[in-house]
């Protein structure tokens, strides 16, 4: 029967693009964060990202081994995972936590659920959420020799003043990728423009963070202030790279917004009202358990779908 | 301003460089030919020769079964073989005329009519049903039932589909240089059925020369427009289309004429043409042979029964060996086991590949990347009416509106886990209206 040809259903051609390509280019995306990061905190920020990325991807490959999985780590999820991770340690946190975070990353928080695409929360802030109740004050620990003061928002918190432009650069003291407003947004407009992501989330995010900080922040219509709160505690990271993230947040339309519109308030109240100065990270995981409840009530329109009982106008 | 669209879709290669500068060619069999009965959708056709039979061109074989049905006509002189269940394009046995070709093509008399614009509405209609009209595109509705409305009165626009957004396929195009007259006689003809109104050709802009032909030849025409339309996959989509040229949209419950539209694809246009002008009856057409496996791609007119090899053997045969070979376009065609199978009133293309690069991709986890939302031309959610349907979850899958679905293959098409998800949707969506029927 050797004469037969294929025979499979429609359509028989596909696109380019795979998963692993749309991993490479969110990687590709973080380089300028993390080079600057590598800049500002020297050579330990380095050893931490590599040690942090070969935690992850080990992690992954021991597992497929274990269970008898076909290997995935050809995918690059589990390098971005450990790459993101990283950027949110800080460069002072000794080697063997930052490898405990990243095999809570992929093991507990994606691999124990059913692997890429099956994790309901985000990988790399589920491991930072556990590194900072583990191990709160290596985690909490921003002191380097090029920094010795707090991080911009925990000092503003205290009532000092902090300089905005040095946030925007990222001339200050936070976790490795974090500080740089700019280098962040160059990743981001890349990842805009490559059609990675799109400004649903880290747009709706940011818009519903500004207002609540101007109607909670305590601070009215200081735009110094909205600027720090906006450039510090890697809001950018997170709202660019952490709840874009493609399994953790809604496939609908307006459930993207929703979503960001939740991670919004949530870091507004943890910032406001917390103890904590930063809480991007808890707003996003928090936020993620919502997904479920947020797509189930935002089920798009068809196309020409009549609309409740509005009957369709111009058809007849 | 943008050029008219849709919402979504996506853009394939397109591959219409191998047969598109490749002129009309005329093929004709060399041995039998056969039948479907069931070629167009509705009830199938009852033959009205029996075994021995001599039959001529263009001679009446079978007859409507039913309103929704559609006569078939011989395509070549010779003597009736058999009456029995054929494998056809799609791979289900139908019940077939097989005709023995002698060759000589003796035709009957067809008897064209001189002045159209004195036929009636009901005279016109009639010819258009004798004639075995049906939907050429792929569809097969019979055409004289899209042409009676149950309210004439209020269809606007009658809407030529121009676009040919399928990749590799070039016999509209070739059509629309070829054969422009025609094409607008036809379209005139139907307009004389609606007083009120328009003809829209629609036409993706890949076709500038088709547009500047159309254009030219329309424009003392006040009841005729040709509207250029933005190369996009599934622009040729009869919901797709009517949004693009009216803003008007409809699901899956209306028909076209709720939007006061009437949609006919080029080729099904040219055989309304054939039926009222010179009397014939729908017994040939034209179709794309292409692929990369094919040694001379181009456009074939070809009598309908003709065999698939035959035709493969007209463009040439294979340079190489193809691995796929497929009825229709690649986003929605059909794959084919064989070539030894009869074309039909539908048969718009065969496109042979060397390689079947589907075969090759394994597809991995979703990830939720929302790529298949965005391509969605119904707005749907595919990955998630894919995975509802994998979990036989129906009650979900109607309230994600699963039954919307166009089956275009885009979601398939972008989706960077390589997933089936239109094989998924189309599965299930075929066993949710099966369990309604039942009901």
């Amino acid at each position: 029967m050797s004469d037969l040809y294929h025979v499979s259903s429609s359509p028989h051609v596909r696109s380019k693009d795979t998963t692993a390509r749309i991993m490479l280019y969110v990687i590709l995306a973080l380089l300028p964060a993390t080079l600057f990061g590598i800049y500002n905190f020297g050579y330990r920020a380095l050893i931490l990202i590599l040690v942090t990325i070969a935690s992850c991807v080990a992690s992954e490959w021991i597992f497929d081994r274990i269970v008898h999985k076909k290997n995935t780590i050809g995918d690059l999820s589990a390098v971005v995972t450990g790459l993101l991770l990283a950027l949110n340690l800080p460069s002072t946190l000794p080697w063997w936590e930052a490898v405990l975070g990243g095999v809570f990353a992929i093991i507990i928080v994606k691999c124990l659920f059913g692997g890429l695409g099956q994790n309901f929360m985000n990988p790399a802030l589920g491991a930072r959420c556990f590194l900072l109740i583990a191990f709160a004050a290596d985690m909490t620990n921003f002191v380097t020799d090029t920094y010795t003061g707090a991080t911009p928002l925990a000092a503003m918190r205290s009532g000092e003043a902090v300089n905005t432009m040095d946030m925007l650069i990222g001339r200050t003291a936070g976790t490795i990728g974090e500080t740089s407003a700019i280098a962040i947004l160059i990743g981001a407009i890349f990842l805009i423009l490559m059609g990675v992501i799109d400004l649903k989330i880290p747009g709706s995010y940011i818009v519903t963070f500004v207002i609540f900080m101007l109607l909670f922040g305590g601070h009215g219509f200081d735009w110094t202030y909205i600027t720090a709160q906006l450039c510090g505690g890697g809001l950018m990271l997170g709202a660019f790279f952490m709840a874009t993230d493609y399994v953790t947040s809604p496939i609908t339309p307006w459930g993207q917004i929703l979503f960001g519109i939740c991670c919004g308030i949530l870091t507004g109240v943890f910032r406001c009202f917390g103890a904590n100065a930063e809480g991007v990270s808890f707003a996003i995981i928090l936020s993620n358990l919502l997904v479920p409840i947020i797509e189930k009530y935002t089920v798009p329109k068809a196309f020409g779908q009549i609309r409740g009982e509005k009957k369709q106008e111009g058809g007849k | 301003m943008g050029l008219k669209t849709f919402k979504g879709g996506v853009h394939p290669y397109e591959g219409k460089e191998l047969a598109k500068d490749a002129p009309i060619a005329e093929v004709l069999p060399k041995g039998d030919l056969v039948y479907p009965l069931s070629q167009h959708i509705g009830a199938p056709a009852i033959p009205i020769v029996t075994k021995g039979d001599t039959v001529l061109k263009g001679q009446k074989i079978a007859e409507a079964g039913g309103f929704v049905s559609s006569p078939i006509y011989a395509s070549a002189s010779g003597t009736v073989k058999a009456i029995e269940p054929r494998r056809v394009a799609v791979g289900d046995m139908v019940n077939s005329i097989v005709i023995e070709n002698d060759g000589a093509f003796t035709e009957v008399e067809y008897t064209p009519c001189d002045d159209v614009t004195s036929l009636s509405n009901e005279e016109i209609i009639g010819k258009i049903k004798e004639a075995g009209v049906v939907g050429m595109g792929g569809a097969g509705f019979p055409t004289h039932v899209k042409l009676s409305p149950k309210e004439p009165d209020k269809i606007e626009y009658i809407i030529a589909n121009c676009a040919e957004c399928e990749p590799y396929l070039t016999a509209d195009y070739r059509r629309m240089l070829e054969n422009p007259n025609e094409l607008i006689e036809g379209m005139k003809i139907i307009l004389q059925l609606f007083d009120g109104a328009k003809g829209i050709f629609g036409v993706e802009n890949n076709k500038p020369d088709c547009i500047e032909k159309l254009q030219e030849l329309v424009k003392d025409e006040p009841r005729l427009e040709v509207c250029p339309l933005e190369t996009k996959y599934p622009q040729g989509g009869e919901r797709q289309l009517i949004y693009a040229v009216t803003g008007r949209s409809i699901n899956s419950k209306m028909l076209p004429a709720d939007a006061g539209c009437i949609v006919d694809n080029v080729e099904t246009i040219i055989a309304i043409y054939n039926a009222v002008k010179l009397g014939k009856p729908g017994s040939n057409r034209l179709a794309t042979i292409t692929g990369d496996a094919v040694e001379n791609p181009g456009n074939f007119l070809y009598n309908i029964g003709t065999n698939y090899a035959e035709l493969v053997e007209a463009a040439g045969g294979f340079k190489v060996q193809p691995e796929k070979i497929i009825s229709g376009g690649p986003m929605m065609g059909f794959a084919m086991f064989g070539l030894d199978v009869p074309t039909t009133k539908t048969s718009s293309s065969l496109l042979c590949l060397s390689t079947d690069e589907v075969a090759a991709m394994e597809p991995t986890a979703c990830i939720n990347c929302g790529r298949c939302v965005e391509a969605c031309p119904e707005q749907l959610v595919p990955s998630r009416l894919a995975k509802f349907a994998d979990h036989g979850a129906s009650e979900e899958f109607e309230k994600w509106h699963g039954l919307e679905c166009v089956e275009c293959g885009s979601c398939s098409f972008i989706c960077p886990a390589k997933r089936q998800l239109a094989q998924s949707i189309k599965t299930m969506k075929k066993q949710v209206l099966a369990a309604k029927r039942k009901k």
